[in-house]
């Protein structure tokens, strides 16, 4: 059994990361200029959420992994980030879904982890609440604009917000590990997150008037390795530079 | 991307409390909350400023360049206006 505090940080990290890299998918292909600066801006924030959390798992670790060997050179079994955030692009309106479920969360659980009684944990919590303010922000308008556009972006968005409804689910999850941890007052009780996620999409949805979904069977896995196909594509391209260069920098 | 749909909109930072906004660029964008949001994104990634504001460009009222002549010109003459032809004492100090 690994050091349940490397595993925590490490699910965190990945997180960030696989969705950071995600959105820097956009880069080149965005559907205006200010939005293509928006979305690498969001990548950027993520990304660095994501150091944190690997320099912070390497340490505690003490293993002699850094950022880049967590980063780099771990397959998608070894990867613990939610199914939500590997999930591709899609159009611009899955996207916006995907960051708003996303980030609705993670503000309360950023801010629940300012927190923390591990000092490295509370002061990631601290700076990369404002962060994810911002970019529920951001999601948060885009979807009540495309909801609430025309036929066209009304139907994607609700596509968007159906498709990506039953992945959910696994962020308000708590496995043992983590359940030990928010005893102890180093982690999050991501359960008890649930009523103001409710409430901040449902009222989101509803300035979008779009329908949200019913609560039914949801996705689960990802903070066991067991992935959707998309990560392996995902890793296959984010790990090349470093599989097919070990070391290289510039 | 119609121009009717994305206007153009005007960005001006305040770098620091005590200073006024100041004109840096211009962007596209539906409505007035996503002005602001783009020119978050587009105009303070390296920690430009502390305030912004958004002016929709066709708000603004601006002065033909055929007037310069007119308007700006009688200006050019009367140098006197500019405060160097005054002894500044030096107790006054940096001015």
């Amino acid at each position: 059994m690994p050091n349940p505090l490397v595993e925590y940080a490490l699910r965190l990290a990945d997180d960030a990361l696989i969705l950071g890299h995600r959105l820097s998918e956009w880069s080149g292909r965005a559907p205006m200029l200010e939005e293509e600066l928006a979305l690498a801006n969001i990548a950027l924030d993520l990304i660095g959420e994501a150091r944190l959390l690997y320099q912070h798992a390497g340490a505690v670790e003490g293993a002699g992994r850094d950022e880049d060997m967590l980063a780099y050179l771990r397959d998608a079994p070894e990867f613990r980030n939610l199914l939500l955030v590997e999930q591709p692009n899609g159009d611009f309106a899955v996207t916006i879904a995907r960051q708003l479920f996303f980030s609705a969360f993670m503000v309360p659980f950023w801010r629940a982890l300012g927190g923390s009684r591990e000092p490295s944990l509370a002061a990631i919590g601290a700076k990369a609440e404002k962060e994810a303010a911002y970019h529920r922000r951001h999601a948060a308008e885009w979807l009540i604009r495309l909801g609430d556009g025309t036929a066209e972006s009304s139907g994607r968005a609700q596509e968007a917000v159906d498709e990506l409804w039953i992945y959910t689910g696994e962020m308000f999850e708590m496995d043992l590990v983590e359940q030990q941890l928010a005893a102890c007052g180093a982690a999050v009780d991501r359960a008890a997150l649930r009523p103001e996620w409710d409430r901040s999409v449902s009222d989101i949805l509803a300035q979008a008037t779009l329908r949200r979904p019913e609560d039914g069977w949801m996705q689960s896995g990802g903070r066991g390795g067991r992935h959707s196909e998309h990560l392996g594509h995902l890793l296959a391209e984010m790990q090349f530079l470093q599989r097919a260069y070990p070391g290289a920098s510039w | 991307m119609s121009e009717a749909k994305m206007p153009l909109w005007e960005v001006f930072i305040r770098a620091r409390g005590g200073l006024a906004h100041r004109h840096c660029g211009s962007l596209h964008a539906a409505d007035a909350e996503m002005a602001l949001q783009a020119a978050r994104d587009v105009y303070t990634r390296r920690g430009e400023g502390v305030s912004l504001w958004v002016v929709p460009a066709a708000a603004i009222t601006a002065s033909d360049p055929a007037d310069e002549g007119p308007l700006f010109e009688p200006a050019l003459s009367k140098i006197y206006r500019h405060p160097t032809f005054y002894d500044v004492p030096d107790e006054v100090g940096h001015m």
